[in-house]
């Protein structure tokens, strides 16, 4: 059993490398840290500043420098926030299965923090000459995260959609995407962001019989598959998911875009 | 709501867990177990209550709701200091298993813990109260520092210990439980393999249960396990799990 600090599900101490501002008062995290060097896109963390309590995040950055992306929505994310250089958090993970990359021609569809999660896959994409679609989607052109990473790899390939048309499509992300299907084929889409934004999108592949993958949110606690808190249908979003694929999607769709579990177990509508 | 996270940590050979028993309440599951009987599941409700009142009081929510057997787990580590854990005290168990049973419409079925100085006469007073199966054990209370932040990792600081290190421990219980009670027990803690769950039903179980298993393994682990226990009984010439309940104990 030596070695056992070393396993995913222990907990682990690092001191963050950086603290980046990245608008909205949303920071990204770095640190150094094996594990999470191996990651997959789409995978997750928990993260932990001792002052508050362990929360699931979506890897940002994946590599030496590994970052977590957090928008300070409760306690827990303004103490994330609130932290730097030096600071020590604790970590678990990574967790849960990511993106699996198919296809030759994809469309990536982000509303919000889903950025986080696609930037890694948008990354690995291109590192393997791909030419993704990438729809960045936000309230207004000072939310739109990571915007210019994404344009330093994306280029042409990053289009902008903001709620207030303060900066490209005057629309949701989700209106974006419609149209754009209907110019070009696209042969895989995956999103991220807000779960009344990824059930339209999944509409709109079903309709057009184009495979998708959605990375979910549920209340995640345990984050080993042990404490049900995140139950979907017949899954477990911390260990079966985070992302799932068109074919778990529709065995899910009475709750996907619709009901969720809140922390004491109770089914609640999704709102947002 | 249950305690706020950290609230597992996986330590030397197992997991380290204060949930805190978050859920929605028992009227809550009337309709889901109403939809599990509908599909011919077997339900077993194992739940708790903060007195012996209270105990009583979820027992008949459940027992209208049809469940097939109720678990009374009077010994979750991760309650204790909110509401006292009444399975450390014998006349507590008797008082509570007693109330369950009048209400009851199947049979009860009372979970131990094995943070106890003897657990045996926890088990008397269970089978005086009226049980009709004991379960051994809830989990072992732990606790895990972190050297680099020199301070507990749970928010809930001690937890309950799970999984392959609990194993040993559950076993003895398993053992001098056996050789005090007359009612069955269904054996709990470390479970992993098909041959721990074999090892512990020689030591007295009539049935065991499985959860940090699922952890590394997933829900296949269930079928696994009954489809391992099968193998070993048909290899060795045994016709069934009755044969080997209590095996070790000798003649």
């Amino acid at each position: 059993m030596s070695g056992w600090r070393t396993e995913a599900e222990a907990m682990r101490v690092v001191r963050l490398t950086r603290v980046e501002e990245e608008g909205g008062g949303m920071r990204s995290l770095h640190f150094e840290d094996e594990r999470c060097s191996m990651g997959v896109p789409g995978q997750y963390v928990m993260i932990w500043n001792p002052a508050a309590e362990e929360v699931p995040m979506s890897l940002s950055g994946i590599g030496k420098d590994a970052s977590v992306l957090v928008r300070p929505v409760g306690e827990s994310t303004e103490a994330l926030c609130g932290m730097n250089a030096g600071d020590k958090v604790g970590l678990r993970g990574p967790f849960g299965y990511g993106y699996t990359i198919q296809g030759a021609s994809p469309l990536l569809v982000a509303g919000g923090t889903g950025a986080a999660s696609l930037k890694p896959l948008a990354e690995e994409m291109v590192a393997r000459g791909m030419k993704p679609t990438f729809i960045l989607g936000a309230r207004d052109k000072d939310q739109l995260l990571m915007k210019g990473s994404l344009e330093r790899l994306l280029g042409g390939g990053l289009l902008t959609a903001t709620d207030d048309g303060s900066h490209g499509f005057r629309g949701y992300a989700s209106t974006y995407a419609s149209e754009l299907m209907n110019e070009k084929m696209f042969d895989a889409i995956y999103t991220c962001g807000p779960e009344i934004m990824m059930a339209t999108v999944f509409r709109l592949a079903e309709e057009k019989g184009i495979p998708m993958q959605a990375s979910l949110e549920r209340y995640i606690k345990c984050a080993v598959g042990l404490c049900g808190s995140c139950g979907l249908g017949p899954y477990r979003v911390c260990k079966d998911g985070p992302v799932f694929c068109s074919e778990q999607l529709r065995e899910v769709r009475d709750e996907f875009g619709k009901r969720r579990m809140d922390p004491s177990g109770r089914s609640v509508r999704v709102t947002h | 709501m249950g305690h706020s996270n950290p609230t597992l940590v996986s330590v030397e050979g197992g997991a380290l867990n204060a949930m805190g028993l978050p859920n929605p309440g028992a009227e809550y599951f009337v309709e889901t177990i109403g939809e599990l009987k509908g599909e011919g599941v077997p339900v077993v409700a194992s739940f708790f209550g903060g007195s012996v009142e209270e105990f009583r009081e979820v027992a008949i929510v459940l027992s209208e709701a049809g469940v097939d057997a109720l678990e009374v787990n009077v010994s979750c580590p991760n309650v204790a200091e909110e509401l006292g854990m009444l399975g450390a005290d014998p006349v507590n168990t008797e008082k509570v298993t007693e109330a369950v049973k009048e209400v009851a419409r199947s049979p009860v079925i009372v979970k131990l813990s094995p943070n106890v100085t003897d657990i045996c006469e926890i088990a008397r007073a269970a089978e005086r109260g009226g049980a009709d199966a004991i379960t051994a054990v809830n989990t072992l209370k732990g606790l895990a520092v972190d050297a680099d932040l020199r301070r507990p990792i749970l928010t809930n600081v001690t937890g309950g210990l799970s999984g392959p290190a609990l194993k040993p421990v559950a076993l003895r219980c398993v053992w001098e439980i056996y050789e005090s009670v007359e009612v069955p027990i269904i054996g709990c803690g470390g479970i992993s393999s098909w041959r721990d769950a074999v090892e512990c039903l020689l030591s007295g179980a009539a049935a065991v249960q499985i959860g940090t298993a699922a952890m590394d393994g997933g829900f296949e682990v269930y079928g696994e396990i009954a489809e391992g226990i099968r193998g070993y009984l048909a290899e060795n010439g045994f016709k069934g799990v009755k044969e080997i309940v209590g095996l070790a104990h000798g003649g």
